[in-house]
């Protein structure tokens, strides 16, 4: 283990994620009211009605296929008897087609969000960053999967052998830089840039991810709230908590 | 039983000139603002017209509102919870900015700095949403006073259910004006389409609101909502929507549109209703039956029962009492003379509208008659089937019994009242035959054409002993919140991010950026914007007018500026108001902002 893997594999990873976690508390507390997924939709929907769903619905199966492929150890799958070999064509297969529909959909949405002139306009610095970024680690991730295990080029290399365990290892607080040091170049670069891509998430769009509405799914139809159970525009001071007051009694 | 309040409102579609007061003061207070340049919280329709925004009203091609299925459940229109969660990347149902209006200012610049030139110089439209060059082909009011007819007005959804034949005719016969705000619905389909649950109802007061710290822009609510009244402001990316002015609600003053209503025609005051019952009055099968259904929901706030019921539920006793004077009520259940704006997308929608009689008068007067007389009046409500079923689209699902019913009793009203007025003797049969008695038709009269300030809007305030709950907290220095005092420009997020500044001190520094700058308001900063909602009404703050010609107002020369002269805008960036030099502005403090008064311009100033 030599320092440059060290800076790489650990001391980054440790960093991005911490970025990435703190991030996220921070922003929550202090910009409720910037948390968003400023939709576009009202300037133009005629591309947008493609590719984002496109974009939307394939980037959800990467993640999913992402979930699989680095989160649940290679014994596991053979313990319930799914050989390497079936796991790899279904893992590629539906990761080239669900990868292919991101990045078309991607490119649609960036074609649109820069011809569209109020699109366009509607574009910060930060989006720009964060669409080159994200495009970066898509088109990557994509790569690996096409370049390396459909066509092989430089040759087999089993992700759930390294990749996986490294990934693994980061969270297990135990890491093993060397395993992505082994990894062929396509593999960290994707890696790499996925880090960037966490430490930026916080302060961009993309926290829009963690709003997914899955609640509305069994909520009720129409929400009560009691004026006082809101406390107006006005945060809570530091120091001073807030002591309800005694309920009327019926 | 579950008794709950509702301020509500009844607009007297008889009395509006369309004169649009309502629209520019509303906007004035609240979306004088980057991304709601086209959002109008109150806007005024002529009808027949296609409204705002087009055709709105074309449910089967908007999808807004409720639904009855095949087992007699509601569901919202435009589908159910999995697949309104399906369709959050690309809404299928969202009306483009085109249904709306493309915004725009002038090049005004132009007009100034154009060299010496044989031709006069013009200020260009330029879209404020791509900031280029633009031809101006619609807005919020394009078909006003049925301008375009009939090409325009043809395409109104409601002329489109009543037949064929009768639309040459109708042209030549009525027009009238419809304001409308949001409905705040006992059944709101814009929350129900909230993923977020970010639209909620106030149990209290039952006014619908946006929590703005809790959208995430879905934008299932501009579907959902079938009157089109939440709107998507494209800057901050967040739903915004009529607040029924509840700073003003809910210390008792009623809200902008209201007050500064030219003819008087708005009433406000509470309704109170069984809340349990609700639903299932919204699911009969019969979409004319809705209205009946929706009126058996209201509770009467002078039985007993229903007052022992409200105090268990915890409403306080003079919100029982303001129920009980309230016009709302009257209008609604008492005189039965006040409609709902389309029951049938049955979400039991709470701005209720007297239908003019003025278009019958019109026509029994054009005719030589006289267009007073009971009989003449009657006859004419009778064969004046255009109007009468148009208003019965718009008011009663298509019935057009309660259409016919309420403009008899208004005519005999009209009628009754000219006898009074002319010194003759009272005709007791001209109330007997709309089904009222003469002290009951007398008390209407008064209601409708005399009725004062304070039994227009019968607002009970809201209570001292919930006053730290109230939005609008007045019993602290509301610059003492988390970031403040003072307020920025666009956070560093884009537009609006950041923390949110209580909207007490967002009016106080906007009406004194307001009137201590030298510049037009900018779209592009918010400090430029204006908010009546802090001007009680008492007195002229420094800037509410422009300078007298010769005279170049004191208050608008910069304190520091060399020589009174202007100072350009920096584009997108704030202003260096006097605010920001820690020095007194010259202008008189504005009134009406209570928490900040002239004493703590220096904490302001020094915090920014």
């Amino acid at each position: 283990m030599n320092t440059t893997e060290t800076l790489l594999w650990v001391v980054i990873p440790y960093v991005c994620l911490a970025v990435f976690v703190l991030g996220h508390v921070w922003r929550y507390r202090y910009d409720k009211f910037g948390w968003t997924t400023r939709s576009s939709q009202l300037y133009e929907s005629r591309l947008l009605r493609w590719a984002s769903p496109l974009f939307h619905f394939g980037i959800l199966a990467v993640f999913l296929g992402h979930v699989m492929g680095l989160g649940v150890p290679k014994s596991w799958t053979e313990a319930v008897g799914i050989s390497a070999e079936a796991y790899h064509v279904m893992a590629v297969g539906i990761g080239a087609i669900a990868g292919l529909c991101t990045l078309v959909g991607m490119v649609l949405l960036i074609y649109r969000r820069r011809t569209v002139g109020p699109v366009f306009r509607a574009t910060t610095r930060m989006d720009k960053l964060m669409y080159l970024v994200l495009a970066v680690v898509i088109f990557l991730g994509l790569w690996n999967t096409v370049a390396g295990s459909v066509l092989n080029l430089g040759g087999y290399y089993d992700y759930r052998d390294g990749v996986s365990v490294w990934f693994r290892s980061i969270f297990l607080f135990q890491p093993h830089p060397e395993l992505m040091a082994a990894a062929p170049l396509g593999f960290q670069l994707h890696g790499m840039a996925a880090m960037l891509l966490f430490a930026l998430w916080p302060f961009t769009r993309l926290v829009h991810v963690f709003s997914a509405p899955v609640f509305y799914l069994w909520r009720p139809y129409v929400v009560y709230r009691s004026r006082s159970d809101r406390y107006g525009a006005r945060a809570a001071r530091p120091g001073w908590e807030r002591v309800d007051r005694p309920q009327k009694v019926r | 039983m579950r008794v709950m309040a509702q301020m509500s409102m009844v607009m007297n579609l008889d009395k509006c000139i369309g004169c649009h007061t309502c629209s520019v003061t509303c906007k004035q207070a609240w979306t004088n603002r980057t991304g709601t340049e086209y959002v109008w919280f109150n806007n005024v329709e002529t009808r027949p017209g296609q409204g705002y925004p087009r055709t709105y009203e074309d449910q089967e091609k908007w999808e807004g509102g409720w639904t009855l299925t095949k087992n007699g459940r509601l569901r919202l229109k435009a589908g159910g919870r999995l697949k309104n969660l399906m369709t959050i990347f690309a809404s299928p149902k969202q009306p483009s900015i085109d249904e709306y209006y493309e915004p725009w200012t002038y090049d005004y610049e132009n007009l100034t700095n154009a060299p010496l030139q044989e031709h006069t110089p013009v200020a260009r439209p330029k879209s404020l949403l791509s900031g280029q060059d633009m031809n101006v082909t619609w807005s919020a009011n394009w078909d006003d006073d049925l301008g375009g007819s009939p090409a325009l007005a043809a395409a109104d959804p409601v002329l489109a259910k009543i037949s064929d034949k009768v639309k040459l005719e109708f042209e030549q016969t009525f027009m009238f004006y419809l304001p409308r705000i949001c409905e705040h619905c006992l059944n709101p389909s814009c929350a129900a389409s909230c993923p977020s649950g970010a639209i909620y109802k106030r149990s209290e007061d039952g006014i619908v609101l946006v929590d703005q710290d809790a959208c995430r822009g879905w934008r299932k609510c501009v579907t959902g909502c079938p009157y089109k009244k939440v709107y998507f402001n494209h800057r901050t990316g967040k739903a915004e929507k009529c607040t029924f002015c509840f700073p003003r609600i809910e210390v008792g003053l009623p809200t902008v549109c209201s007050e500064t209503c030219v003819g008087r025609l708005r009433y406000i005051g509470l309704v109170l209703y069984d809340a349990d019952r609700v639903l299932e009055a919204a699911s009969v099968t019969d979409e004319r039956e809705l209205l009946a259904s929706q009126r058996s929901v209201f509770l009467d706030p002078n039985d007993p029962a229903v007052v022992r019921e409200a105090e268990a539920a915890g409403i306080p006793r003079d919100w029982v009492e303001a129920a009980q004077r309230s016009p709302i009520w009257a209008l609604i259940n008492k005189y039965e003379v006040a409609l709902p704006l389309h029951p049938e997308y049955r979400t039991m929608p709470m701005v209720w509208y007297i239908p003019p009689l003025s278009p019958v008068v019109d026509v029994v007067a054009e005719t030589g008659e006289d267009a007073e007389d009971p009989g003449n009046l009657f006859a004419a409500i009778d064969t004046l089937r255009i109007p009468v079923e148009y208003l019965a689209e718009l008011f009663t699902a298509g019935d057009t019994v309660p259409v016919t019913a309420v403009l008899k009793r208004l005519a005999a009203m009209r009628s009754y009242m000219r006898d009074l007025n002319m010194g003759r003797d009272a005709d007791a049969s001209i109330p007997a035959s709309v089904g009222m008695d003469e002290a009951s038709m007398y008390e209407m009269y008064r209601l409708l054409a005399l009725a004062k300030y304070d039994e227009r809007y019968v607002i009970p305030s809201a209570h001292a002993e919930q006053a730290h709950g109230l939005e609008e907290l007045a019993t602290e220095c509301s610059l003492d919140y988390d970031g403040g005092p003072g307020m920025g420009g666009s956070g560093p997020f884009g537009e609006g991010s950041g923390v949110n500044d209580p909207i007490a001190v967002e009016n106080f520094h906007m009406l004194r950026q307001r009137q201590t700058t030298d510049t037009v308001a900018d779209p592009s900063t918010r400090k430029a914007r204006v908010n009546l909602l802090s001007w009680d009404g008492k007195g002229a703050p420094a800037g509410l007018f422009p300078p007298r010609s010769g005279t170049d107002g004191p208050h608008l020369r910069d304190p520091e500026g060399p020589s009174g002269e202007t100072q350009p805008l920096p584009a997108g960036g704030s202003v260096p108001g006097p605010a920001g030099t820690g020095t007194e502005p010259t202008g008189t403090p504005p009134t009406g902002t209570p928490p900040t008064g002239p004493a703590r311009d220096d904490d302001a100033g020094a915090g920014r």
